[in-house]
């Protein structure tokens, strides 16, 4: 991963030298944008992602080419463009990361906990989460984002992630919509998509999973709800609870029809 | 009289569709875990974060005054002058740290004041979330008045605005009384590169 880290280390050296004067950083932060998706590493991550998704794996020997996200056993192209949706056999709404792991807890016979220690990497060492999803992802490149919204389940994920959006709670009273909740606001120099808003999340849910430039690694949707609730100073959402399937449900559903074109690469 | 109002306006307002805020809070006991400092506690509302959450951040007026009140007196004024240091207060304002389960706990956190107001010029970093706060001093002057309100903003600011979106810095333990101070003077010392 020398290579990744380098590659990090050049756009985060990139970004010191951007002059970040109040009035034209909007200019400056769009052209940044630009340029660092021009020299992306996501389809390293892809390819480390085939890998994982065809090696053998767990107490089964098995890999993930029969795993079935939605389309069929082993149908990758545009299955994640139709996530989260409702996965009979496991009779609850799945996103990407959950359903991998249905997959190696009953393919490959992996346990919970043993496929769950490491969900989130780092610079020097992605997880297996972060590689699967990359590739997975890079498979509905170019397909509209088209979220279960039919069934009563997808219906009452949709309906939970959207209160989960407006809930205020935590050390800091906070709700997604603290900081998500008005146009035009940032966080420091970081803009702040209103996520409930279709025009918004549209752009936002087309490019997650994504690669963070200015830490050089490979970020899930699930990481991004955890670090948000962190931030949030609440307590930790645990890894593809219904809770947090439940909030990207809504926010996909709320992007429906836009194009899939991540993974991303964002700052 | 003011129990039986917050429950009446609980009664009379439709939460989001399905979900009232006790389902979601019953979800999180569920889908969430402690880790670090972040205890389970946390997601258990209190009344304002109930009638905020229920209200869509615009509570009836009259409930909103009864529970400011009661805010207010969560506040715990320090006797003298609540002038600190300016520059340990532009140090706290820039520091974002704090109350999160990567923090260890009793570590002083910051103010993450910067996250959403601008404060000195020279710091061009600054969010938006919150109102601009450059010459907040010279504008409004630095009376004892004027200090104990932005004391007790800081501490507490849902005494002053019952669903402000600013977290209780000092009523949440993120901020010790001499931290506050240090903010303070940012604000409102005539020297502070606020006011400069």
């Amino acid at each position: 991963m020398t290579r990744l880290s380098r590659i990090g280390l050049f756009f985060v050296g990139a970004l010191a030298c951007v002059p970040l004067v109040a009035q034209d950083a909007k200019k400056e932060i769009q052209r940044y944008q630009q340029m660092i998706a021009e020299g992306s590493p996501v389809e390293l991550f892809e390819l480390g992602g085939e890998e994982l998704w065809k090696k053998p794996q767990g107490p089964n020997s098995a890999s993930l080419e029969k795993c079935d996200l939605g389309l069929g056993p082993g149908v990758l192209k545009s299955a994640y463009a139709r996530l989260p949706r409702y996965f009979k056999d496991a009779d609850r709404v799945m996103d990407l990361e959950s359903r991998l792991l249905h997959c190696m807890t009953t393919l490959q016979g992996r346990s919970r906990e043993e496929a769950t220690r490491r969900v989130f990497g780092n610079e020097n060492q992605p997880s297996e989460m972060e590689y699967l999803s990359a590739y997975v992802a890079g498979q509905s490149r170019g397909f509209k984002l088209a979220a279960g919204a039919a069934h009563p389940k997808e219906k009452e994920a949709y309906q939970l992630g959207k209160a989960l959006y407006f809930h205020r709670a935590g050390a800091w009273d906070m709700s997604c919509a603290s900081c998500h909740g008005d146009e035009g606001k940032r966080i420091r120099m970081q803009e702040l998509p209103v996520l409930y808003k279709p025009q918004f999340a549209r752009p936002i849910m087309a490019t997650w999973p994504a690669y963070r430039v200015s830490n050089s690694q490979f970020k899930t949707m699930q990481w991004r709800i955890n670090d948000c609730y962190r931030q949030m100073r609440y307590p930790e959402p645990t890894f593809a609870s219904d809770a947090t399937v439940a909030l990207t449900a809504f926010l996909t559903v709320t992007a429906a029809g836009e194009p899939y074109r991540g993974p991303g690469t964002k700052r | 009289m003011r129990k039986a109002l917050f429950f009446l306006a609980l009664c009379a307002w439709p939460a989001f569709a399905d979900y009232t805020s006790q389902d979601v809070q019953r979800v999180m006991q569920r889908d969430f875990h402690a880790r670090g400092q972040a205890t389970m506690d946390r997601v258990l509302q209190d009344g304002l974060q109930r009638v905020c959450t229920e209200s869509g951040d615009k509570p009836p007026a009259g409930l909103a005054k009864a529970l400011e009140a009661d805010q207010l007196k969560t506040i715990d004024f320090p006797g003298g002058s609540l002038i600190g240091d300016w520059k340990r207060g532009e140090r706290i304002a820039q520091v974002g740290r704090g109350l999160q389960w990567t923090d260890s706990a009793g570590a002083p956190g910051g103010g993450s004041c910067y996250n959403c107001h601008q404060l000195s010029p020279q710091e061009t970093s600054h969010g938006t979330l919150g109102p601009s706060l450059l010459r907040f001093g010279a504008v409004r002057g630095s009376g004892p008045e004027m200090q104990r309100y932005v004391y007790g903003k800081i501490y507490n600011a849902k005494a002053y605005n019952l669903c402000s979106q600013m977290p209780r810095l000092g009523y949440s333990g993120t901020l010790s009384a001499e931290q506050i101070k240090d903010l303070v003077a940012l604000l409102l010392d005539p020297a502070s590169p606020v006011n400069r």
